[in-house]
């Protein structure tokens, strides 16, 4: 049985009527530099025991974005409130909550389970939004992040990305000795699953805009090459027929293609390859390193690295092959860019000074902003909404290793991910839906 | 301790025990025909040992280089000597780069310092055809700690001997 539609037919939506008309008065601007965070109220979800793990959920999702301030329960003055009344919009003024969020679970007679929210604009009186989904019991936290998605929307005007899924490298054993595994989790650490055993060492993995389906690569059989993997079904497959060790894939936009690295004697070439015609095409061709290729949004451009002028450095081509144009000039050798979902911004790895940062620059190689610097950060991955990046960092030594880290687009609010081991390569699923 | 177990401890009494050891049972192990004699730092002439102690498995390379140093195309001018002599192993080079890198451009840097490996190799008499090259990049350290004389001896190339055939 494929549990990830198994979990999308679980769920099912109804909107809830306002209980109250009126016009929203937030005001929260979070494209601006710097964002003070909302001041907001999360009440205790009634119903069903599970109601008080759906409810730490969406505060933890809430809190961890940065964006809000959380009220501290001990200063609320309305402290029960049943569902279908409007709050007392008095009380949570005085404690200047600028948004309430109220909620229950519900066991239904046919076992499952009813999340219902209501989120209010306290100074604007009004209802701003409000959801019922009625879902199988074990997928309790999905339906919490569904609601996250839908309170961070109507109070930020941006979709949400807490319903969505991390593909990263498990990382065990020691430093010279290290196994690695596919695995795969929820994007706040839950629901950690490994998706291979560990025998070969596997790198890189990127998801499938469009599908359950991760590209990534594999030393299989001793010979390193791209593959995709089924999610659901652990169904493998070897990309293209290439002469030579295949690395660095990513999917197209459509999901239609996989563009990767073809390394040929010393240098690297790359290539895209139509999963449905298994037609491949050559995109670059030069006696250089040419690697970490990313498309762009639209799927009219790639974003690349190459040494072709001698040290790593960003260049732009378009999709269908031809002239690249360099766009990182700084002082350093950049690597590893992604084309920001929003197409307006492209993330990357920096080395300068020995140290290794994440930064940002818009897309024609201008503005440039760097994110984060230590030792080593590696590897930026951004959430489908362009408002968050996911990278790994590198501790020293023997006993050093990677952990997975997100860090906001304005440089705030660095979080550790919580994982069972070290881990890199994270790589960011589209939004489930 | 006494003199006698000193010496009995001692790595050249060691090697020699080995050395004679591995002489002794060589035929059986059906390895080169010279096997019988006493190797250099008792590794049988012709075997994998021999080619590890006393030709050099691994060259070095700079940070960031797949350039040849003078060194290592010396171990190498051995290593291909050697490898004509002893025609019957089949030879993978592996290439490493140091965990100063970024993953996938270390990956295309050690298949680089490979290709160079198998290059000068083939340009000293062993054919190409008997050389299989593969990049591990930055994942397969032998030295792990956090210093610069660490990150030197993983910018490698190695030679790596096959199960001989024919």
């Amino acid at each position: 049985m494929n549990r990830f539609f198994l979990r999308l037919s679980a769920l099912c939506v109804a909107f809830l009527a306002a209980v109250n008309i009126a016009h929203a008065r937030i005001e929260f601007d979070i494209t601006k530099g710097n964002v003070e965070p909302l001041p907001m109220a999360i009440m205790d979800f009634k119903g069903d025991p599970v109601a008080a793990q759906v409810v730490q959920v969406i505060r933890d999702n809430l809190r961890n974005s940065g964006l809000f301030n959380l009220i501290d329960k001990a200063a609320f003055l309305q402290n029960d409130l049943d569902f279908n009344t409007p709050p007392k919009y008095e009380d949570w003024r005085s404690i200047n909550a600028q948004a309430l969020v109220n909620g229950q679970v519900t066991k239904l007679p046919d076992g499952k389970l009813r999340a219902e929210f209501r989120l209010w604009d306290i100074f604007g009186a009004s209802q701003l939004a409000g959801e019922r989904y009625d879902i199988q019991p074990e997928f309790w936290r999905r339906s919490a992040h569904i609601i996250s998605d839908k309170i961070y929307e109507a109070l930020t005007g941006e979709k949400g990305y807490f319903d969505t899924r991390v593909v990263f490298v498990d990382e065990t054993g020691p430093k010279d000795k290290r196994v690695k595994r596919l695995a795969i989790m929820d994007q706040d650490g839950a629901n950690v699953r490994t998706l291979t055993r560990g025998s070969d060492l596997v790198l890189t993995p990127r998801f499938s805009p469009t599908r359950q389906e991760i590209t990534y690569m594999s030393f299989e059989g001793g010979q390193p090459r791209v593959y995709l993997l089924q999610i659901e079904t652990g169904q493998r497959e070897v990309v293209g027929n290439f002469p030579g060790m295949t690395f660095s894939p990513r999917f197209s936009p459509d999901g239609q293609k996989v563009i990767m690295s073809l390394q040929q004697g010393g240098n690297a070439n790359i290539y895209t390859m139509d999963l449905r015609s298994r037609n491949t095409t050559r995109l670059t061709n030069s006696s250089a390193i040419d690697t970490a290729p990313s498309y762009s949004p639209d799927g009219s451009q790639v974003v690349f690295e190459s040494d072709r002028g001698g040290r790593q450095q960003l260049y732009v081509m378009p999709a269908s092959g031809g002239e690249p144009r360099r766009i990182s000039f700084g002082n350093g050798r950049y690597s590893t860019p992604v084309w920001s979902p929003r197409g307006d911004l492209i993330a990357f790895t920096k080395q300068a000074g020995g140290q290794f940062l994440i930064g940002v620059m818009n897309a024609d190689g201008s503005g440039e902003r760097i994110l984060t610097e230590g030792f080593h950060n590696e590897g930026p991955t951004w959430a489908p909404n362009g408002r968050v990046l996911m990278f790994f960092r590198e501790t020293r030594g023997a006993g050093g290793g990677p952990k997975l880290y997100s860090i906001d687009l304005t440089g705030k609010n660095e979080r550790q991910i919580p994982t069972p081991a070290f881990a890199s390569d994270p790589a960011w699923s589209p939004l489930l839906d | 301790m006494s003199a006698a177990a000193s010496i009995l401890k001692s790595p050249a009494f060691l090697a020699l025990a080995i050395g004679l050891a591995v002489a002794g049972c060589a035929k059986k192990n059906n390895l080169p025909d010279n096997s019988g004699q006493l190797g250099l730092n008792g590794a049988t002439p012709g075997s994998q040992q021999d080619f590890t102690v006393n030709v050099g498995d691994r060259v070095f390379f700079e940070t960031d280089s797949s350039i040849l140093t003078p060194q290592a195309r010396a171990t190498l001018t051995k290593q291909a000597q050697w490898l004509v002599r002893y025609p019957n192993y089949p030879v993978t080079v592996e290439g490493h780069a140091d965990e100063r890198g970024t993953r996938e451009y270390n990956l295309a840097l050690g298949a680089r310092r490979a290709a160079a490996t198998r290059d000068f190799l083939a340009s000293q008499g062993v054919p190409g055809s008997r050389i299989r090259t593969i990049s591990f990049g930055k994942e397969r350290p032998v030295a792990v700690c956090n210093d610069i004389s660490c990150w030197s001896q993983n910018r490698r190339a190695v030679t790596v001997l096959a199960a001989p055939q024919g």
